[in-house]
């Protein structure tokens, strides 16, 4: 039975050099080549600064900007690391809120966000997805339905007609691929960057 | 519900359905060691490994020496995933410089992957350094799903020889799945994974400044090379916190798809190969046949229940209806890009299998969504399964299903010839109760003791789901968590290793001594009396089998928990 020692270590000593250093780093060198820009995180740079990831949802506040989903990622507190803060869209440290349906923090926390997003566009039924956290709390997406929600208030702030803002989140929108695969949905960030684009030009 | 969201279900119910042949041809004649198209690259290399390791190739193993060479290696790797994780600091690859992990951390961690589970109970960004993700995580990745293959192939080989003494060697079902199964498909999917946006780098984590002039850090690493094995090898343990739900790990709903598949593939073609080695195709696709209607029923249940939404929201005028412009339903934790539909199809599949990843937090599911999950790794994961360990556990039910219906008629048991007999029987029943033995003895203890109770996040029987969720998990071997649980602590660190390690080996060495005991009969030939275990009467069987044992073993810890918080959310209460 001994016997089996020995090429228990040699096995494991092998696979680790195959697949723990040869593999990786081979596709890291082939990535790197063929698609450096996936390969480095779909980065998006604007005059020379990175100013975040296509893949990877930002916090928006202000009302001239459309708002992704709430977000339930957070930070170790500066003043106490052993505690963590709040800290939306934080891109170090993923995660969901795991409150259960029937949790008193989840229903205040919705009810809440619900009244605040229902003074901006009274009457319409706040959509579903803009009062939870996203899984990853870095939600690059939102649906139609809640962009289209968000119209009045951006083109409110930003002095443009409904018309147009609208046209402009009509065609974001990216379809289910293939007219079945995915749900139809909006990235948030192409859709601010390209209003900020549309006012430069005009 | 909708009609897409059903026809993307059938999409991807199709593609396992054409997998199954192809991909069971191609695995049993790598395994019996016949030329594949990739032989003549990865043939050489097989036999240096062989050479360096000092493996006789046509050594045919005892049992014994099979579970034994088994238990070695595994004790080898948790020896060098533990050692890589306490000495990260030290070690290259580390950009972000974390420190060493904690050694009750690194128990359960070194325990989870060499086990297949993929527990995670730190935050891989902040914790694991690129090196212990590489050279630590993805090699258990890779080989702890190819011990389950080994282990599936060995008590296949029981029911297909006659008066045999061995099961195969160890050392060349582990090599073989590596080299000819895992490692060819990792390559072109981490590739196709890169394309479609998953990074693949070992830069410093990137500093942004937002649209809005915040600060961003995002994390970087190698993650489509972790990423495709993570799913392929059923193991789940995300390059993220947030697994398949984070944007990096997952960008699209093909990426999404692809990811489903990997998870399936392997579980459903080893019944093809089960089938070809006893010489039967249809005792696979018997098998096959009683995965996929418990698969179909746990995700419809899924589907209907996260799309009827949370009751608690109508209050608020949120619209939770499906439209052309949403998908609707309860979108707490989840992602917009995969809608209700592929978040309740994902979760089915991981939790079918012992993969454990997840695209959609378990945790905010509505109750009776949330029971699934953990009623499917409960039944012991046998719905396709983890890569290996599916098929066996499957098996284990099979002998008891043809002893169950002996009783009935009053004959000796047989299966694919073999008789059935007290040896078999009580060696599946061991396996049977130890799982049950861990998942609710160590509920009940973290129920009972101030560490455990100071676990979970959410209040009420939701509380109670997120303690038995962890237990049944880690038993199970699967790795996925109602995450609120907060179990990086010193019990649940320790009390969920010794679960991973209980459910891992007390289910493998029975079963490896069925396969021995197995291999040695004769066979009996069929007669007119004999029970066909290849048809729907057995398919039904078999499915009963399954749910009546599980439900009595299991149906007052459900009660407590999902079943109680269903009923709790219909009357409104909030905890």
């Amino acid at each position: 039975m001994l016997v089996q020692i020995r090429p228990a270590i040699l096995m494991i000593v092998i696979m680790t050099v195959l697949t723990g250093l040869i593999y990786p780093l081979a596709m890291t060198g082939i990535a790197q080549l063929a698609f450096p820009r996936q390969a480095n995180g779909s980065l998006i740079e604007e005059n020379g600064k990175i100013i975040g990831s296509t893949l990877i949802g930002q916090n928006f506040t202000s009302a001239k900007y459309f708002h992704g989903r709430p977000s339930a990622t957070t930070e170790p507190d500066p003043k106490d690391p052993s505690k963590t803060i709040p800290v939306p869209y934080a891109a170090a440290d993923s995660g969901g809120s795991n409150l259960g349906p029937t949790s008193k923090a989840l229903i205040e926390r919705v009810k809440a966000e619900a009244k605040k997003l229902q003074a901006e566009n009274p009457g319409v039924p706040v959509p579903v997805d803009l009062v939870t956290t996203s899984a990853s709390g870095l939600d690059p997406d939102i649906t139609p339905a809640a962009a289209l929600f968000q119209v009045p208030r951006v083109a409110k702030a930003r002095g443009l007609p409904e018309a147009v803002v609208k046209g402009l989140v009509l065609a974001h929108i990216t379809p289910r691929l293939v007219g079945v695969i995915g749900e139809p949905h909006i990235n948030v960030l192409e859709l601010n960057l390209a209003l900020d684009a549309l006012q430069r030009h005009r | 519900m909708t009609g897409n969201g059903w026809s993307q279900i059938a999409l991807f119910g199709a593609i396992i359905v054409l997998l199954v042949k192809p991909f069971g041809y191609y695995m049993t004649r790598v395994f019996a060691g016949e030329r594949t198209f990739l032989f003549p690259i990865v043939r050489p290399l097989e036999r240096a490994i062989y050479r360096v390791c000092g493996v006789d190739e046509k050594e045919d193993q005892h049992w014994v020496t099979y579970a034994v060479s088994m238990l070695f290696f595994s004790m080898a790797g948790f020896g060098t995933l533990y050692a890589l994780q306490r000495l990260q600091q030290f070690l290259p690859f580390n950009p972000q410089h974390l420190p060493a992990v904690p050694s009750d951390s690194t128990f359960n961690t070194a325990v989870s992957f060499t086990t297949n589970t993929n527990w995670q109970s730190y935050v891989p960004e902040t914790t694991m350094s690129y090196l212990t993700q590489m050279a630590g995580l993805t090699v258990h990745n890779f080989v702890s799903a190819a011990t389950g293959i080994a282990l599936a192939l060995a008590l296949i080989r029981g029911f297909a020889r006659r008066s045999a003494q061995g099961i195969g060697n160890f050392w060349v079902d582990l090599t073989r799945s590596v080299l000819y199964v895992l490692l060819p498909i990792s390559v072109i999917v981490a590739l196709f994974f890169v394309w479609q946006g998953v990074p693949q780098n070992l830069d410093p984590y990137v500093h942004a400044t937002t649209l809005e002039g915040a600060k961003q850090v995002i994390a970087q690493g190698p993650v489509a090379s972790q990423e495709v094995i993570k799913i392929f090898g059923t193991n789940g343990g995300g390059f993220f916190n947030a697994n398949s739900a984070h944007p990096y790990e997952n960008p699209n709903a093909l990426t999404n798809l692809v990811q489903m598949v990997l998870i399936f593939s392997i579980g459903a073609g080893l019944t093809n190969v089960f089938g070809r080695m006893v010489g039967n195709q249809r005792q696979g696709w018997a098998l096959f046949g009683a995965m996929a209607i418990l698969f179909l029923a746990g995700v419809t249940i899924v589907y209907s229940v996260e799309s009827g939404g949370n009751p608690n929201f109508a209050a608020f005028h949120v619209d939770q209806s499906p439209s052309n412009l949403q998908s609707g339903g309860n979108m707490e934790g989840k992602e917009v890009r995969f809608g209700i539909a592929n978040s309740a199809l994902f979760t089915t599949v991981t939790t079918d299998t012992s993969d454990g990843a997840v695209n959609t937090m378990h945790d905010s599911l509505l109750p009776l969504g949330g029971m699934v999950p953990m009623v499917n790794m409960m039944l012991g994961e046998v719905i396709f399964g983890g890569v290996g360990s599916g098929l066996y556990g499957m098996l284990i039910f099979a002998v008891l299903a043809v002893f169950i219906a002996g009783l009935m008629v009053g004959r000796t048991p047989e299966y694919l010839g073999k008789k059935i007999e007290a040896k078999e029987v009580k060696m599946a029943m061991l396996a049977l109760l130890v799982l049950p033995l861990s998942l609710l003895g160590f509920s009940a203890l973290a129920t009972a003791v101030p560490a455990g109770l100071a676990g979970p996040l959410n209040a009420g029987p939701h509380g109670f789901s997120e303690i038995l969720y962890a237990y049944t998990s880690a038993t199970n071997n699967n790795g996925s968590a109602f995450a609120g649980l907060s179990a990086d602590t010193p019990f649940y660190n320790t009390t969920l290793g010794i679960a991973m390690l209980l459910g891992r080996f007390f289910l493998i060495v029975p079963m490896l001594a069925i396969a021995g005991s197995l291999a040695g009969k004769k066979i009996v030939p069929a007669s007119s009396g004999t029970f066909p275990t290849d048809g729907g009467l057995f398919v039904a069987l078999l499915i009963g089998v399954i749910v009546i044992t599980g439900g009595l073993i299991y149906f007052p810890a459900v009660s407590l928990g999902p079943v109680a918080e269903h009923f709790a959310m219909i009357a409104g209460k909030l905890y």
